[in-house]
């Protein structure tokens, strides 16, 4: 008797849980193709500033200090891109994972890493380890604006404008601990069942020198060329830390579907034998009484014919 | 009547593309316009600017441009903003409160906006 009850209380409660999954799941199926349109939205900006780059670089030095390597560097700002809610599998255990290695190899090189993390989930992750985040910031990981970009890009700029040399001449204010280096840490969406950490160095950047295919167009610049480049080419920082934001905000979405589908699956199997067992103790209980009224109504017909 | 294609791309989408006979846009240095035949140019345009856009078929699109640029070369013109907005996009109510507040960027941001929406500020 009591056994029947507790099977179906088990049952009525996983049923819950998996209306529950399956709601996450459908959730997040919708918001996969809303943060795909996003991604493929962006891509004609991304496409355009990287052309006006090209040209401007044609025209001025390359000397502005996002381009040039520095030598014996101090310290690397890593970014790392974790999600806001967690119903997401291993999202945020393997970025995390990704950006220790990456820390491990910076002090293998000598570097100090600096966190800085993006996504609730990622400052809990830091904090209850007790390790020191440089600056967080959560909120928008689900879907992420041009602006959300914007202001980490500036940051993470200015700390590597300041620099580690002991520069005085430098404007930005001294309270910013300076980095030589900043390396982004995000997933990659590969596709819907896939998406992969991955690990790019946002500043300084590479330049890539290609042979030009006949004449290049003379452009006239307005102001000119290295004011322009200098205006640029934060933008373009700008530009990939959105790209990866967008990446990441997709993988995410797949990573919960993902999870949130197995996890409705599970219930779904739970529920299925939960209710085979529960069907069999309501069977033997039924099987029980018959057999005690069979056995009473024996012993009566014996008892009578004496 | 000669044509050339145009771009209007915001970090977050594509807002418009297609022919124009004329794009005048206001960059750091002044305001310019550019026909067809322009020579390349590559231009920073000012915070909270108007791009008006001519279209072959006499038509004028209009957008509200913040933090852009302008290239221009083989008869291309792109104009590339961290945010922009076409006229018939602009709530009105809102830039007017913007217009009103008491962030400087975004009292730039919203005058323009309004401008382009077709009100005198």
């Amino acid at each position: 008797m009591a056994q029947l009850r507790e099977l179906r209380d088990r049952i009525r409660s996983v049923q819950s849980t998996r209306k529950i999954t399956k709601a996450q799941e459908l959730i997040a199926t919708s918001r996969i193709t809303r943060a795909q349109a996003r991604v493929e939205a962006s891509r004609p900006y991304a496409e355009e500033i990287t052309r006006v780059l090209t040209a401007l670089a044609d025209a001025s030095p390359l000397d502005h200090p996002l381009l040039v390597e520095r030598e014996n560097s101090k310290r690397s700002a890593v970014l790392v891109v974790t999600s806001d809610r967690g119903f997401c599998g291993a999202y945020n255990a393997n970025v995390i994972r990704a950006a220790e290695e990456l820390q491990n190899t910076l002090r293998q090189q000598g570097k100090t890493p600096l966190l800085y993390v993006i996504g609730r989930k990622g400052e809990a992750y830091y904090r209850f380890r007790n390790r020191e985040i440089t600056k967080s910031w959560s909120g928008f990981t689900d879907r992420p604006d041009y602006a959300n970009a914007a202001d980490v890009g500036e940051t993470l700029v200015n700390a590597f404008m300041q620099g580690t040399e002991e520069a005085k001449h430098r404007e930005t204010p001294e309270d910013v601990l300076g980095v030589d280096e900043i390396h982004l840490v995000h997933t990659e969406f590969v596709s819907m069942l896939t998406q992969r950490p991955i690990i790019r160095r946002v500043a300084p950047l590479e330049v890539e020198y290609t042979e030009s295919q006949g004449l290049r167009p003379a452009y006239d610049f307005e102001p000119d060329a290295s004011t322009l480049f200098r205006e640029l080419l934060p933008k373009y920082i700008n530009t990939r830390l959105f790209a990866g934001l967008l990446d990441s905000a997709a993988s995410e979405h797949a990573a919960r579907r993902t999870a949130m589908k197995s996890a409705t699956d599970n219930a779904d199997e739970i529920v299925q034998n939960l209710s085979r067992e529960a069907n069999r103790a309501r069977q033997a209980q039924i099987t029980q009484e018959i057999s005690e009224i069979v056995g009473g109504v024996e012993a009566l017909s014996s008892a009578g014919s004496e | 009547m000669a044509e050339m294609s145009v771009e209007l791309v915001a970090v977050e989408r594509r807002l418009w593309s297609g022919t124009a006979t004329s794009v005048v846009a206001q960059t750091t240095e002044g305001v310019i316009g550019i026909l067809p035949g322009h020579e390349p140019m590559l231009g920073q345009l000012v915070e909270g600017g108007v791009v008006k856009i001519t279209t072959p078929d006499h038509e004028t699109v209009t957008a509200a441009v913040h933090g852009g640029f302008l290239s221009t070369s083989n008869g291309v013109v792109s104009v590339l903003a961290e945010s922009a907005e076409l006229a018939q996009e602009i709530d009105v109510a809102a830039a007017r409160r913007d217009a009103e507040g008491d962030d400087e960027q975004a009292r730039v941001r919203a005058r323009s906006r309004l401008r382009v929406a077709g009100y005198s500020v």
